[in-house]
């Protein structure tokens, strides 16, 4: 295998020139690296506005009543929160990021199968994105319908609704186009002696993901367009005022947006999968069993859309099979958990900062999942759904396991793309304040579900005061600790010490070029011959 | 902290109670392992990692051991709604309209009211129309919730056993004044609920 030494000189993507000058070097590019820190740039900024929403919604919740806004900017921000939250960020997530920028690497291949197609993809993003921000602006004012879009309100309601959700469906090209991509890729460019089950885990969880994206997207392209077609044209397909049906709405919508879930989970259990055999020194426990779930998830994620409906006057046959369904597609992901805990058994560990938010993720993605089982039971379900529990249960899902990996993965490739480390001391401090925060903000709204305060309220009742304030200083702490975490992401991408090829002795191929990695990542293919997390080797040798 | 006014809402809660139960169960378990593990492996500890690739009993016990716990749960979880989906003989029945953003009820005499009054110990089935767009009835105490749809009738049976006076909620988010589309369910006694219903 030829490896490019730290010493040799070359030219690393970061810098290398083109026909391009300036910003066009990078927004015109082809390199699927520069296309994933592009992606990662649009990203963090959504995540930062969505942010801000997050935090002002929870100040107006301080009292009950008015505090600083008033109900009809209060339904505007929920709704931007969650439209930014899911098609801005979480639903591009670290297949747009990560798997751009390392899937492509990890197989041994110089690029993508379709490099244009990609920034096309990338483009496609941008311009989503700048749709569904104009949206704010015009006349009309801002969507107020939540990120579900739930006729007949969706129809009815005075502000821009086509707008942002024809930026859904630009998005969801983006996203279709990058599925493509990937499978394409995957299928085509391993690297020779690469078959699928010598392949890292992040790869077997972008593909299973890209899977999704092609298969279930185009029914969210669809169901976007008939609603739009509907409140221009007044057709009748929603609307039951015209011989239309909402239910129906509501089965397409969560028929992308179930699976949509697991786009957004997958390739984040793809990089626990990478960072805990790294951190543990030793290969990953049950390899096959953690490959099969993700096909078991992505397969089974399917048909348990209308578990988002159990209250909504479905026949008690459905509820009882979607229920059932549920329940099952809890397994596999219970499976994956099981196999992380025991891939640390027996390691010789290093808890760096990556594993550190994978442990947190652990914990805090166990709670996403078990709640999911209370909502997934008919009885306990038709209490909480659409209640603050709702609300609890989907930030530790999203957030607490998504989100957490996506910091986690920030700092474990952080040296690879850019060459230079994070300051370790204050990363830790950030994880402290995150784990925190996080907790104070999300689990007292479990509680205020169960005690009957429902979502999307502008105004509540008096007796949950004191949970909601302290739920707003967990914002305050949390959001303390995301900031103080991407200053330290920043300043040591700038001005961290250099980090060297391979700062955490990983295995996969990734490792084994220099960083940041050269235009073409490898000078000669590597030839595969083993599995990805041999660490074993060494010693063998 | 968690009033709950009905048997209903007691096994709703004893539910809860199992799922929780071992949902802790297994949280601290994991949890525990995982720190556990960091600590008792640490490099310093174990400078020299033993290379474990799987173990099928293993995966096949984490496979099928919480498979039989999810359908336990599934099953209590489906018993105990399937009692709240079944209309008694004899129940009465209260039809129910929503429009943005408040609460009516008609009753078969062709009284109406803003506010639910029903008398207690009755099986009492409620016929959910909108005006309008979607909205939720819920009454937390009862631990109970069913969407109102424009377009067709739902239905949700309620059985009140103590008298008392509760909140009704709508859960299904119906635009602007959607947190203030609240009212309150009346449980009165047989006698004064007569009453109430037929003085015009
Ligand atoms: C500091 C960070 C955050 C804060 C303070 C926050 C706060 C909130 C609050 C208070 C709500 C509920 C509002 C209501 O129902 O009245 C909400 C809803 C939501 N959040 Fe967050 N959130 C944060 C981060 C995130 C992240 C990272 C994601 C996803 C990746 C996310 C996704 C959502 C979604 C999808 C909704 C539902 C919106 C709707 O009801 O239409 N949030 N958030
Ligand atoms: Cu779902
Ligand atoms: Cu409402």
């Amino acid at each position: 295998m030829s490896e490019n030494t730290g010493t040799m000189p070359y030219i690393s993507f970061l810098h290398a020139e083109s026909k391009h000058k300036g910003i066009f070097k990078w927004i015109l590019s082809t390199d699927h690296k520069r296309i994933g820190i592009m992606y990662m740039m649009g990203m963090l900024g959504f995540l930062l506005v969505g942010i801000t929403f997050g935090f002002l919604m929870k100040l107006e919740m301080l009292t009950p009543g008015k505090t600083l806004m008033d109900a009809q900017t209060y339904n505007a921000l929920f709704t931007l929160h969650g439209v930014i939250m899911i098609f801005l960020f979480i639903i591009p997530g670290l297949s747009a990021v990560f798997g751009n920028f390392m899937l492509p690497i990890q197989i041994g291949a110089r690029d993508v199968a379709f490099p244009r197609l990609n920034l096309l993809s990338w483009w496609l993003y941008v311009i989503g994105g700048i749709l569904a921000i104009s949206s704010l602006f015009l006349q009309g004012g801002p969507i107020d319908t939540g990120w579900t879009f739930y006729v007949p309100y969706s129809l009815r309601t005075g502000t821009n609704v086509s707008l942002p959700l024809f930026a859904a469906f630009i998005l969801g090209f983006s996203s279709i186009l990058t599925g493509i991509n990937f499978v394409t890729t995957v299928h085509r460019l391993r690297a020779p002696g690469m078959d699928f089950f010598k392949m890292p885990l992040f790869v077997w969880a972008v593909y299973s993901t890209a899977w999704i994206q092609v298969i279930a997207t185009p029914v969210i392209g669809i169901t976007i367009i008939l609603v739009i077609v509907e409140r221009i044209f007044s057709l009748g397909i929603f609307d039951p005022a015209l011989g239309g049906d909402p239910l129906l709405f509501q089965h397409l919508f969560w028929i992308y947006s179930h699976p949509a879930v697991y786009i957004m989970i997958l390739p984040a259990m793809g990089a626990v999968s990478e960072i805990i055999p790294t951190f543990a020194k030793r290969t990953i426990f049950g390899y096959k069993a953690i490959a099969y779930s993700s096909l078991a998830i992505a397969f089974i994620g399917y048909f348990v859309w209308a578990h988002h409906m159990f209250t909504s006057g479905i026949s008690d046959t459905s509820r009882f099979i979607f229920s059932l369904l549920t329940f099952l597609v809890a397994i596999p992901s219970g499976v994956k958990v099981f196999n992380w805990v025991a891939t640390l058994y027996k390691g010789s560990i290093t808890p760096g900062v990556p594993l550190l938010f994978v442990m947190m993720f652990i914990f805090l993605f166990s709670i996403g999942g078990l709640t999911g089982l209370v909502l997934g039971s008919l009885a306990t379900d038709v209490h909480l759904t659409d209640t603050y529990f709702v609300v609890a249960h989907f930030h530790y899902v999203m957030f607490g396991g998504t989100v957490m990996i996506f910091f986690a993965s920030l700092h474990y490739w952080l040296p690879k793309m850019f060459g230079r480390m994070y300051n370790e001391k204050v990363a830790r401090w950030s994880v402290g304040l995150i784990f925190v925060g996080f907790n104070m903000l999300y689990f007292t709204m479990f509680i205020l579900g169960y005690e009957g305060q429902p979502r999307r309220y502008w105004d509540y009742l008096p007796q949950f005061q004191t949970l909601h304030v302290i739920s707003t200083v967990g914002s305050w702490i949390l959001i303390s600790g995301i900031l103080l975490m991407i200053g330290n992401l920043h300043r040591g991408m700038k001005r961290g010490p250099l980090a060297g090829n391979n700062p955490w002795g990983g295995k996969t191929l990734e490792w084994t070029i220099p960083s940041p990695p050269p235009v073409h990542n490898f000078d000669e293919i590597p030839v595969i011959t083993h599995g990805p997390y041999n660490y074993g080797d060494e010693e063998v040798k | 902290m968690f009033g709950q006014a009905t048997k209903y809402a007691e096994s709703v809660d004893s539910v809860m109670l199992l799922i929780v139960g071992i949902s802790v169960f297994f949280l601290l378990g994991v949890t525990a392992a995982m720190i556990y593990f960091v600590i008792r492996y640490n490099k310093k500890r174990n400078p020299k990692a033993s290379q474990i690739e799987g173990n099928t009993k293993l995966e096949i016990a984490w496979i099928v051991i919480p498979t039989a716990l999810v359908l336990v749960m599934f099953y209590y979880g489906y018993a105990v709604f399937h009692e709240s989906r079944v209309v008694p003989k004899g129940a009465m029945t209260v039809k129910v309209i929503a429009r943005m953003w408040a609460w009516e009820f008609d009753y078969n005499n062709g009284k109406k009211s803003g506010e639910l009054y029903i008398p207690v110990n009755r099986a009492i089935k409620l016929e959910l129309n909108s005006m309008d767009v979607n909205h939720s009835l819920y009454i937390p105490a009862f631990r109970i919730k069913e969407d109102v749809i424009y377009g067709r009738e739902n239905y949700m049976v309620i059985q009140p056993d103590k008298i008392g006076t509760y909140v009704i909620a709508c859960a299904e988010y119906c635009g602007l004044n959607h947190s203030h589309m609240y009212s309150k369910l009346h449980v009165l006694s047989k006698k004064d609920f007569e009453k109430w219903i037929s003085d015009n």
